[in-house]
């Protein structure tokens, strides 16, 4: 569970990447690296109802819902997609659910995420995310209809 | 210049073949550009560019009917595209070269004119395992309009045609075959001519899908002998938006039209319209005049270094390919075709294609990963897609060096 806010995570992120510089590979590296670091997302969970497929890679996504916070897990078949949606687990998983509907995640234009996988998976991205809010906004739904 | 020469050129000092293209001359993430995507398209010489840029500045104009200078001169540089394609690939005559927009495009006038047309309940198309989507999609259409059937050649595991199994398929339903003459996705030539031959002994009519055959083979659709030949201008150095459809005229007369309009009209009123002859029935509405006119200087391109010795540069270049890759432990060429062209297409233990590409994206090179729209392939080799990479005449042996080196770069930071 986080203990630390969204954006602080995500300023986080950012000095991680700007050590990097500018060199390409460098940066695709580490975001493979950052991918296997992704817990492993138990094979019960990697169901077509979780899954988000894009043309070449597929992400399963899961989300519950802790004490109205919001917990995920995720994967992908690809070692580039795990790592890029293990910042998102990072920065969201064990948010308030009111946070996450409410972030502005900043930090994926900041780190220069669309040059380095394309403004086409950028979208891919951004869908995840959007996602992400609809499960905390569901999640959140429900919980008001059973209070 | 003489053939020993240009021989020279290409192989030994292929800066001279390069700095034709502008576009290879830059860097990418860092790196100098090394484009491997040339089965997807090429890049295009300075000529075609120059051609595409002289039209629009100096003679653009609506072809064909209008009587003025410029409409003229518009008119004579597109009809003289029409007779280079002609003599390209030798067909009798200009009748028999119809424009379209793409290889795909070509298929599909096929598919919705003679196949509706000629198609009936029980008939079969023949195609086979390596199809392009392009050749899958476009029959499956038709056929389920028609009550027909598609039969499937299969392919082996070095990736060729199992011919005998074409031979069982072909039958006095056979209507029509359509086959690939180069697979895009793992570069196999196929026996054309033994098919062709066959399929007529049969009864049937042929069309070949040469998207991925007519820069580098040998082209004679007389000698082929085959009923259509489908290709496209981006895939040999030529712009976007154009394609070729080759079709026997006695055929072509016996089809319909499949788009209406402009152009493909002889008169028209409210009860009746007639339609304008070959190959103009065939090309409703203003036509793609800039890029075809472009075109006519990317075949000149080719006819200049002249064929064979781009196809022996190309040879040259998947025979090192072949060497340098498949020393690489982990690695496995998918097609391994004993007539094959320069398309390698692999895969890598423990990564997927994708981020293969991503990675040697980040290096500067550019190859292309995925199913390359040929699903049923992809699932017959048991894979989701593979890394591919496809070479053109300006490609050269240093940039297959430095294309392992990376993919050992890659493979060892993945195993640590």
């Amino acid at each position: 569970m986080s203990d630390k806010s969204i954006n602080r995570i995500q300023d986080e992120i950012i000095e991680e990447f700007s050590i990097l510089g500018n060199d390409m590979e460098s940066i695709v590296f580490y975001i493979m690296e950052l991918g296997d670091k992704l817990e492993l997302l138990e094979d019960k969970f990697k169901v077509d109802s979780n899954l988000i497929k894009g043309c070449q890679s597929k992400v399963w996504l899961n989300a519950e819902v802790e004490d109205h916070k919001l917990i995920l897990n995720a994967d992908s078949n690809t070692d580039i997609t795990r790592g890029l949606i293990s910042l998102l687990v990072r920065t969201l998983s064990g948010q308030s659910l009111d946070d996450i509907i409410h972030a502005d995640l900043y930090f994926i234009e900041k780190i220069g995420m669309n040059k380095v996988i394309g403004s086409q998976r950028s979208n891919g991205l951004t869908a995840m995310i959007k996602q992400i809010k609809l499960y905390a906004l569901a999640y959140k739904t429900k919980l008001q209809q059973q209070t | 210049m003489s053939e020993r020469i240009l021989t020279e050129v290409i192989s030994a000092n292929p800066a001279m073949i390069r700095k034709q293209f502008p576009l290879l001359d830059q860097q990418v993430n860092g790196n100098p550009l090394i484009y491997f995507d040339n089965a997807a398209t090429t890049q295009k010489p300075v000529q075609v560019i120059d051609a595409i840029d002289g039209y629009y500045r100096g003679y653009n104009a609506n072809i064909h009917r209008g009587i003025h200078t410029l409409a003229e001169k518009a008119t004579d540089a597109f009809e003289q595209t029409r007779s280079v394609v002609r003599s390209f690939m030798n067909a009798s005559s200009m009748e028999e070269v119809i424009f379209t927009y793409g290889t795909t495009d070509s298929i599909n006038l096929v598919a919705q004119s003679f196949g509706r047309k000629f198609l009936e309940a029980g008939d079969e198309v023949i195609i086979s395992e390596m199809e392009h989507h392009s050749n899958i999609v476009p029959w499956q259409m038709v056929c389920a309009e028609r009550g027909a059937r598609l039969k499937i050649i299969p392919v082996n595991d070095a990736g060729e045609l199992i011919m005998d199994h074409f031979d069982q398929l072909l039958s006095p339903r056979t209507k029509l075959v359509s086959i690939v003459h180069v697979s895009n996705s793992l570069g196999t030539i196929n026996p054309v001519a033994e098919i062709i031959r066959k399929a007529h002994l049969a009864g049937a009519r042929v069309l070949i899908d040469g998207a991925q055959a007519a820069a580098h083979l040998p082209l004679d659709v007389q000698e082929l002998d085959c009923d259509f030949y489908a290709f496209s201008s981006h895939k040999m150095f030529g712009p976007t938006g154009v394609g070729i459809l080759y079709g026997k005229k006695d055929i072509l007369n016996e089809m319909p039209p499949y788009r209406g309009g402009g152009e493909m009209i002889r008169e028209v009123t409210f009860e009746k319209t007639t339609y304008n002859d070959l190959p103009f029935k065939f090309e409703a509405g203003t036509p793609n005049i800039a890029d075809v006119i472009g075109f006519r200087t990317a075949l000149e391109f080719i006819l200049e270094i002249s064929k064979p010795l781009i196809l022996q540069h190309e040879r040259a270049l998947l025979a090192h390919a072949h060497e340098r890759l498949s020393k690489i432990e982990g690695l496995r060429i998918i097609g391994t075709a004993r007539e094959k062209l320069g398309v390698v297409s692999f895969i890598i233990e423990d990564l997927h294609a994708f981020d293969i590409g991503m990675l040697l994206d980040a290096a500067g090179i550019a190859i292309r990963t995925g199913h390359h729209c040929t699903q049923p392939l992809m699932k017959r080799f048991g894979i989701e897609g593979t890394a591919r990479i496809s070479f053109s005449v300006y490609n050269t042996f240093e940039e297959i060096d430095f294309l392992t080196e990376r993919l050992l770069k890659i493979i060892k930071i993945k195993r640590r």
